[in-house]
């Protein structure tokens, strides 16, 4: 059975899947950014694989690249913005901490 | 079964047992190490799909800036690399929650994705897609592209001014 369409959706899915897990499931913050980060990259899957078997051609690549532009503005801000309440609660615990300051 | 489908099934479980080594592992580094071969597997499949562009921006972005950040972040804010996970019973029926909800959500998402009437048109024969990219970002979409630069922009700086330390 030859690789199409379907294989990559699928692949798509269960990742996208396992990075809301990684969401829920998750106390640290860091570890809600990196199910964050799965759930975009399959997203990426799919704007790339429509690309190829949708006739979406290279618009799809473009979509894509603006969601990794996407990514890396919002992994600095976020990281940046736990850096600050480490420095404010010295823990990361996304359950307990509900202002920025004290 | 040829070649490309040997590779095909290689990266997807690449990406597939590292990413549930991310969500599953208890130490938090080993999650940020393995999240590495999550983009690289990710990264392999972009290329299978004829996306050499978008495979390298992928690696040279995801992996050479914002996983290097999140080992910064998780160094830095980290001090035991303990179970960050709830205890007792209440933690038992949020993890059996959140399983059903992401089976769930796998499940739905698959049966959508199979049983969808996608148009599949016939794809242009593409090698070397970054010319046909740079075209298009410098005249179509010269709009989304400036925005993305000032939005980067602005973000760094309110990263930088947030992440400070204060005097």
């Amino acid at each position: 059975m030859a690789i199409g369409l379907n294989h990559y959706l699928i692949v798509s899915a269960i990742l996208f899947a396992l990075g809301i897990f990684g969401i829920i499931t998750r106390k640290n913050a860091i570890m809600v950014l990196m199910g964050l980060e799965l759930v975009l990259n399959s997203a990426n899957i799919n704007f790339i694989a429509f690309s190829k078997f949708g006739g979406l051609n290279i618009e799809g690549h473009l979509a894509a690249i603006f969601v990794i532009i996407l990514a890396a503005a919002e992994a600095a801000v976020a990281l940046a913005i736990i850096l600050n309440i480490y420095q404010n609660w010295r823990n990361i615990n996304v359950d307990e901490i509900a202002k920025m300051k004290e | 079964m040829d070649l490309f489908e040997i590779i095909f099934y290689f990266f997807a479980a690449i990406v597939l047992v590292s990413a549930l080594v991310v969500v599953l592992s208890k130490n938090i580094m080993y999650s940020a190490f393995s999240l590495l071969f999550t983009f690289f597997g990710v990264a392999g499949l972009f290329v299978l799909l004829n996306a050499d562009f978008v495979g390298i921006t992928q690696i040279m972005v995801y992996v050479g800036g914002i996983l290097v950040l999140i080992i910064f972040g998780v160094m830095i804010t980290t001090k035991v690399t303990g179970v960050d996970i709830k205890e007792g019973i209440s933690g038992k029926l949020q993890y059996a929650g959140a399983g059903i909800i992401t089976l769930l959500t796998a499940i739905f998402l698959s049966l959508m994705f199979i049983n969808g009437k996608w148009i599949t048109g016939s794809s242009t024969d593409v090698h070397a897609t970054i010319h046909q990219i740079g075209t298009l970002l410098m005249t179509k979409y010269i709009l989304a592209f400036e925005a993305a630069a000032i939005l980067l922009l602005i973000a760094f700086i309110g990263a930088a001014l947030i992440g400070r330390r204060k005097a």
